[in-house]
């Protein structure tokens, strides 16, 4: 979902760098009080691993491809201060030196990936932990808020093409979430699993299962 | 969590990022992605354009380009990668760990 340089149009460009540096801000002034050598060590391998899954593209109907995005695979582990910081540089390194995701597209990207999909990730899977404390109840909470942070992530970056006027927007949007709830499913197999793994052998890892970030 | 494990975590994290980014990668669906495969069914796949030269990019597309192997090339950029943005989070690491001193000191 990596928009290049083109398919986004200058007001586009600017108010999502806009809401972009807002929002990554806010999240290292939150994270600098939960910083530890922990926290660090933590979101450095996963922002590692979230780049290399990044690599990963899974074929799904139709001649197209997707890939874990790790929105929801960060904000679970970390919380999401530290998911849209690990999340971001995973970005930035790879428009900087992959030409993947374009560098005037950089704010749009880290908006819909970084902040949407973290946060929306969290939110989801907070309150669906609420409801039962129950281990089938924790992996239901990690598979729907994957599934939902790569559509959300999809509605936004159709958005801002249908904004910038690349094509129509109601087309756009509705081809972009359909292909994307395909894709989500594969967000959600890969984080719960990666999830359920690290909970059984070290949740001590799982930042959030202590306290809520 | 004594520093110990903190350690053995990272590095089995680390090797776990470098396989995957290294061996597993080549096997990876060439397929378009989600936006790309919109952006070609209605035409406007073209107007993805960079607004810089391409060669300021040291491994363009994940392709590493001192081999000549195409294999090598997305394996050896995966490698890098992996490396590079570890590396981030160590010097955040260093940065973080000479501030605390300061404070402390």
């Amino acid at each position: 979902m990596h928009i290049p340089d083109g398919f986004v149009d200058l007001k586009t460009v600017i108010t999502t760098s806009i809401f972009s540096a807002g929002g990554l801000g806010a999240s290292i002034y939150r994270v600098k009080k939960i910083f530890k050598a922990k926290t660090i060590a933590i979101m450095g391998v996963l922002a590692a691993l979230i780049f290399a899954l990044q690599m990963i593209n899974f074929s799904i109907p139709g001649g197209t491809s997707g890939h874990l995005l790790g929105g929801a695979l960060s904000s679970i582990v970390v919380g999401p201060f530290g998911g849209s910081i690990i999340l971001t540089v995973v970005l930035i390194v790879q428009a900087l030196i992959f030409n993947d995701g374009g560098i005037t597209a950089l704010g749009a990207n880290i908006f819909n990936m970084a902040l949407i999909g973290v946060f929306s990730s969290y939110l989801i899977y907070y309150f669906i932990r609420k409801i039962s404390k129950s281990k089938i109840n924790f992996y239901i909470a990690i598979a729907v808020a994957s599934w939902f942070s790569v559509v959300f992530a999809s509605f936004f970056a159709a958005l801002e093409l249908g904004m910038s006027g690349t094509y129509a927007m109601g087309i756009t949007l509705k081809a972009m979430i359909l292909v994307h709830m395909v894709i989500g499913i594969g967000e959600a197999v890969i984080t719960t699993a990666i999830i359920a793994f690290v909970d059984r052998i070290r949740p001590d890892l799982i930042l959030t299962n202590e306290r809520s970030l | 969590m004594s520093e110990k494990k903190i350690t053995t975590f990272v590095i089995v994290g680390i090797i776990a990022a470098l396989v995957i980014a290294v061996f597993i990668s080549p096997f990876a669906s060439s397929f378009p992605d989600g936006l790309e495969k919109v952006a070609e069914n209605f035409g406007f796949l073209e107007k993805a354009q960079n607004v810089v030269n391409d060669d300021i990019f040291l491994m363009p597309d994940y392709t590493f380009d001192v081999v000549s192997s195409p294999l090598w090339q997305g394996s050896l950029a995966g490698l890098f990668g992996v490396l590079i943005v570890a590396a981030v989070f160590g010097i955040i690491y260093l940065v973080y760990k000479a501030a605390t001193r300061n404070k402390n000191g």
